[in-house]
């Protein structure tokens, strides 16, 4: 057990990314088959183009993340494994109506914003040398946060112009 | 999860070994910092009513704290079921001590949504082992 808040190697730094994927697939997978689930007579255009939005975002994301762990001295993990085990689980789960939905998809954007915010602290308060170049990563990691943070932003928006 | 949480659980989990108050040198050696740092955190988390200090037995902790000590227990829970269980990691016991102080809880409950936890969680939690009891580990054979 440790209560240190830093990232200290290439392994640690790989396998926080990893989580970083998982919680981007999570979200993804969350959004789009929450949105499936609904009445068709309830589907609303805003709301679908915000999801379609986050979907490709997360991909994006995740693409990013895959290109750093690439690059680090670290094992990889199987990935279409876990696409297979998240899209299993949600395939179960509904929500009850659309600002369920709407509700999610916040909590999913904060979540993920608080993950990299967290990340980003470790590695700045961490002094050790990674493989992967520390400015590219830490470049990387503030910019996919700054889109987190824009994503709380727009679901907020559209939550308020439904009230 | 923060420094504090993280003392939380540990105390929780050596007066459920000890089933007695927590000594600052079992709760220094298990968090792997000075016994001076731990007596300061102690003294903080006397502060905010999560637990009680009494000079030469050790601390306990109070309803409050062991309420929040079992939240963390929770999280712990999930990341180490989530490596062990997900990303297939075989020492998950030790990177989910390397990676819980970077974990917030809020992460690991969507986590938790693809993991299949135990109901009775954190009482599934073994001290001893360090682990779930529901995960399966490995131990090493004794020699013939």
């Amino acid at each position: 057990m440790s209560v240190s808040h830093r990232v200290g190697s290439d392994h640690q730094l790989a396998r926080l990314l990893q989580i970083g994927i998982v919680l981007e697939e999570v979200v993804e997978a969350r959004a789009h088959h929450h949105y499936q689930s609904l009445d068709p007579a309830d589907l609303d255009p805003e709301i679908e183009a915000l999801l379609a939005d986050a979907a490709e975002e997360s991909a994006t994301h995740r693409e990013r993340l895959e290109a750093l762990i690439a690059d680090l001295d670290a094992e990889s993990i199987p990935f279409e494994d876990i696409e297979t085990l998240v899209e299993a689980q949600y395939a179960q789960t509904k929500p009850e109506d659309f600002d369920g939905v709407l509700y999610d998809q916040l909590c999913n954007e904060e979540t993920a914003y608080k993950f990299y915010d967290d990340l980003v602290s470790a590695i700045e308060a961490s002094d050790a040398r990674f493989t992967v170049d520390r400015e590219r990563l830490l470049d990387t990691l503030r910019a996919i946060r700054e889109e987190e943070a824009e994503g709380v932003e727009e679901v907020t928006k559209v939550m308020e112009t439904r009230e | 999860m923060n420094t504090a949480d993280q003392y939380l659980k540990a105390i929780y989990l050596i007066q459920d070994v000890e089933d007695g108050p927590a000594s600052t040198g079992a709760l220094a050696d298990m968090l792997d910092v000075s016994p001076a740092s731990a007596n300061e955190m102690i003294g903080k988390l006397e502060d905010r009513g999560l637990a009680d200090h009494e000079k030469y037995k050790g601390v306990r902790l109070t309803e409050e704290g062991i309420v929040r000590a079992r939240d963390a227990l929770q999280t712990y829970c999930i990341i180490e079921r989530f490596l062990a269980n997900v990303l297939d990691v075989e020492e998950f016991q030790d990177e989910a001590r390397e990676l819980e102080a970077v974990i917030d809880d809020t992460v690991a409950e969507r986590l938790d949504t693809i993991i299949d936890r135990n109901p009775n969680c954190p009482d599934c939690f073994d001290a001893e082992a360090d682990a779930c009891r529901e995960l399966e580990i490995e131990c090493e054979k004794p020699a013939d």
